[in-house]
């Protein structure tokens, strides 16, 4: 298990989803756990969001003061850094999404290679149209890491059709994902799915409420 | 059909536009739309015949699409709400040059810069002209990601087939939000364009693309043979969904991501043994009047449910003609009203409409 763990992907493919429950699990299993909010594309939907629920059960959340008070400014918090450099707590960082989210990462790169314990996971959703095929999900693999200068070591496979999936919708994507873990070499690290339909093996993910949900 | 992806709005649009035949984008980036101006950049490069520019600023964009529009080519902008204000002038050009041309709004909270998060408060500048001069925009507004890739198809089929722009409203959540869609099938414009400006080859007159008439009869005669194909309009392309109208004895009357939270409520309400239904005017212009009119033969009292200060609501009671109470249940400023508030709202209109309690 690394210290550092970042999530980057295409854009849409569920980094902040998957990052807010990890960060979750990891402090469940007793750690000290940090996240921080890198995303420097999206101001909807971020891990900010769930800053209330992350602190309530003792994640220290790193955002922008204003990542979520709709203040519409690509910039970095400053205490990202802390998290890079102080080796006391376990580190989860939330990507923006593709080459221009990861971008961001840039600055981050030398205190994360000189560590060298972090461990940077491919999010990738199959159903995504930019990310269907296993060419184009190595294509979008290719311009993060040129991007940001950092390898990936892992893959996370988030496939999924949001509400109108099913077991069978993630399962039915599973040889893609081997294939593309073959291709490049890299480990699967999980394959997610929403909590109310993951089956064994797979690591159950909560999502945020929509808007017009009751 | 094909098989499902799972896609934001702002991106279903950009390839429902992709697979309209639409192969010119002009545009400038502005938050809560931003997604679909850069899907355009990735994918219209590496198409045959794909043109892709960021314009300087949102006027030189929706004047490139006028230019476009005249070649009779498929043209598409999109903005949020501070950027179609802008474009406002150009619009009304469009439609004084009678040419289709689809521009999107993902609205945003207002005025002035306002905020970025969701709002529906651009429905009077969408319906009643926006620009200067006798003009309408056909306004669609799709209150699903699917209804995001099928309305942008068929704002370019009407475009093209009454030759007038038409605007894709949607709002910051509907841009932003994921969901499963089945892509339509790729097509292409089958109305022939013989105004179009692609050169004579010295066959023909030239055509003229102009929306400058100095002889006040020819421009009154313009006015009044737009408003033949408006009257047109209304009579053959009003849209909307019925929803457990059947029974109802109150209507909630919501667009967009609104009626989603207003579909919810009913759910809530009928459980609790309040018959309400919803229509959902998927046309904002031309807006489904008659479906309101015959409603309101049948219920007591009608809800508008908005994402702005009210303003759907005034069509709301001229469809009606006062014949029964009409409320609004509203959040503004980028606030989504939610499912507590329309069952609040909802049963203070029955209290007051039958007495007693709720």
């Amino acid at each position: 298990m690394k210290r550092v763990t970042l999530f980057c992907g295409h854009y849409g493919s569920g980094k902040t989803n998957i990052a807010v429950n990890y960060a979750l699990k990891l402090k469940a299993d007793g750690l000290d756990v940090a996240l921080a909010d890198l995303d420097i594309v999206n101001p909807y939907f971020r891990s900010k969001d769930s800053t209330a629920e992350l602190e309530k059960a003792g994640v220290r959340v790193i955002a922008l003061p204003f990542a979520n008070s709709s203040v519409d400014l690509p910039a970095l918090p400053s205490q990202a850094y802390s998290l890079v450099q102080n080796r006391s707590v376990y580190a989860v960082l939330d990507i923006g999404g593709d080459d221009r989210g990861a971008y961001a990462l840039g600055r981050f790169v030398p205190y994360i290679l000189e560590e060298n314990d972090y461990e940077m996971v491919y999010v990738v959703n199959f159903f995504r149209p930019l990310t269907q095929t296993v060419d184009q999900a190595i294509e979008v693999m290719g311009e993060i890491e040129s991007a940001c200068g950092l390898k990936f070591s892992a893959v996370i496979n988030n496939s999924n059709l949001g509400a109108e999936s099913t077991a069978e919708t993630v399962r039915s994507t599973s040889e893609k994902a081997e294939e593309l873990c073959r291709r490049t070499g890299l480990p699967l690290f999980a394959t997610t799915a929403e909590a109310g339909i993951a089956e064994d093996g797979m690591m159950p993910l909560k999502l945020q409420k929509r808007p017009f949900e009751a | 059909m094909s098989e499902k992806v799972l896609m934001k709005g702002n991106e279903a649009i950009a390839e429902a536009a992709l697979r309209s035949g639409c192969r010119h984008y002009f545009g400038y980036p502005i938050t809560p739309q931003t997604e679909l101006t850069a899907y355009m950049a990735k994918r219209l490069p590496k198409m045959e015949g794909g043109v892709f520019l960021q314009a300087e600023s949102e006027i030189s964009a929706i004047n490139m699409v006028y230019g476009v529009a005249g070649t009779g080519k498929r043209v598409m902008t999109s903005s949020s709400s501070p950027g179609i204000s802008l474009k406002q002038e150009g619009i009304s050009y469009i439609a004084g040059s009678d040419l289709p041309a689809v521009i999107v709004n993902v609205q945003r909270g207002g005025p002035g810069l306002g905020g970025i998060q969701p709002s529906q408060s651009d429905y009077f500048q969408a319906t009643k002209g926006g620009g200067h001069g006798d003009y309408h925009l056909i306004v669609l507004a799709p209150s699903s990601v699917q209804e995001m890739a099928d309305l942008t198809s068929l704002a370019f089929d009407l475009a093209d087939k009454y030759r007038c722009p038409a605007m894709v409203l949607a709002d910051g959540t509907m841009g932003q939000m994921m969901e499963p869609v089945e892509l339509p099938e790729p097509t292409q414009c089958t109305v022939e364009k013989p105004w179009a400006v692609t050169g004579t080859q010295m066959k023909r007159e030239h055509n003229i693309i102009n929306s400058l008439y100095l002889s006040p009869e020819v421009l009154e005669k313009t006015n009044f043979e737009r408003y033949q194909r408006y009257e047109k309009i209304q009579a053959e392309e009003v849209r909307y969904e019925s929803y457990m109208m059947d029974d109802a004895e109150y209507c909630i009357v919501a667009f967009g991501i609104a009626a989603r939270v207003a579909k919810n409520a009913i759910t809530a309400l009928r459980a609790k043994g309040m018959k309400v239904g919803l229509i959902r005017p998927v046309t904002l212009w031309p807006f489904p009047t008659k479906a309101i009119r015959e409603a309101a033969d049948k219920v007591k009292g009608f809800v508008s449910v908005e994402l702005s200060m009210g303003q759907m609501i005034e069509d709301v009671r001229l469809a009606e003609e006062c014949l029964r109470p009409v409320v609004l249940c509203n959040r503004a400023g980028g606030m989504i009203p939610n499912v507590d508030q329309v069952i609040s709202v909802t049963e203070q209109l029955k209290n007051q409409v039958e007495g007693g309690r709720a």
